[in-house]
């Protein structure tokens, strides 16, 4: 990704708030690619069983959630007091967001897995 | 009038905590649409409160749900059980409403979760990183996408515990007298 450097015309850099956007899109999608992979193999489901009244559920979540919250962190650390190409990060964190809807549809899910 | 503990929790769940989150994202986008590149720096306090209280309230609706309501759906009933204790296995007994779980829940237990991520992220541009939501456009646009996303997956979200909730209702546990019996 590019990095600029703040300028005069425009110096609020958007580094911080394009971490936050691109890993939300990022943890989302981790949610959804979690979901369908556990509903298709037992043995993940069975890994992913944190908690045995919630089931799979309970680690697909939480695993999704951590991964949201260390891309956050990796990507404001890097981004910090710098802009990045904007445009860019908006496209692929929608892209992710609206896969992470997709994959957590039943029927696409099912698709995904062949059945 | 009684009401049951299992009862009481699903209506907190899915009344105040999913109920309150999904209007205070109504509002989030509304307030969104109105603020523009001139919104004060620091953000105002009623909006501080109004947005913590909207992500509080996003993430105790999936946590609630996923670790005290769906257990008590998805429990295993024991041979001989009555099925109106175990939702989940009421509803798959008959395939004319196993969809209410084999779809409705199955997308209803993993879209929610959507939403509190997206209205983290909403709340966290708006309280600290408002120098930049004011100076660039197409940051308020995205920013609005994601809003407007986490409020269709909580609207799915809930419209679907709701229905499932009235064909399978979750019950059962300790029994509380709200009111008088009626004579």
């Amino acid at each position: 990704m590019t990095d600029i450097t703040p300028t005069a015309q425009n110096p609020t850099p958007n580094g911080p708030v394009a971490a936050a956007i691109l890993s939300c899109g990022l943890g989302c999608f981790f949610l959804g690619v979690l979901a369908v992979a556990a509903d298709g193999s037992k043995a993940l489901a069975a890994a992913l069983n944190f908690s045995n009244p919630s089931g799979p559920l309970s680690g697909v979540t939480t695993v999704a959630i951590a991964l949201w919250l260390l891309c956050w962190a990796i990507l404001a650390a890097r981004w910090r007091n710098k802009s990045v190409a904007f445009g860019k990060i908006t496209g692929a964190a929608f892209t992710l967001l609206a896969l992470s809807l997709l994959l957590t549809f039943p029927p696409f899910g099912d698709l995904f897995l062949g059945r | 009038m009684e009401i049951t503990l299992r009862e009481l929790i699903s209506a907190i769940h899915g009344m105040l905590f999913g109920g309150f989150f999904l209007m205070a994202l109504f509002g989030a986008i509304v307030l969104l649409l109105s603020t523009h590149s001139d919104s004060p720096t620091p953000t105002p306090r009623w909006q501080t409160f109004y947005l913590i209280a909207m992500v509080v309230l996003g993430w105790a609706a999936v946590l609630s749900g996923a670790y005290i309501i769906y257990p008590w759906y998805r429990a295993l009933a024991p041979a001989g059980a009555d099925l109106a204790l175990y939702p989940k296995a009421l509803l798959t007994a008959h395939p004319t409403t196993a969809g209410w779980h084999s779809f409705g829940m199955e997308w209803k237990e993993h879209v929610a979760w959507i939403a509190p991520m997206a209205a983290t992220m909403v709340a966290f541009v708006l309280l600290k990183q408002r120098a930049a939501w004011n100076a660039h456009r197409q940051v308020r646009a995205t920013v609005l996408g994601f809003a407007a996303a986490a409020f269709l997956a909580a609207a799915i979200a809930g419209g679907w515990g709701a229905m499932i909730n009235k064909k399978a209702p979750v019950q059962g546990g300790q029994t509380y007298q709200l009111m008088g019996s009626a004579k």
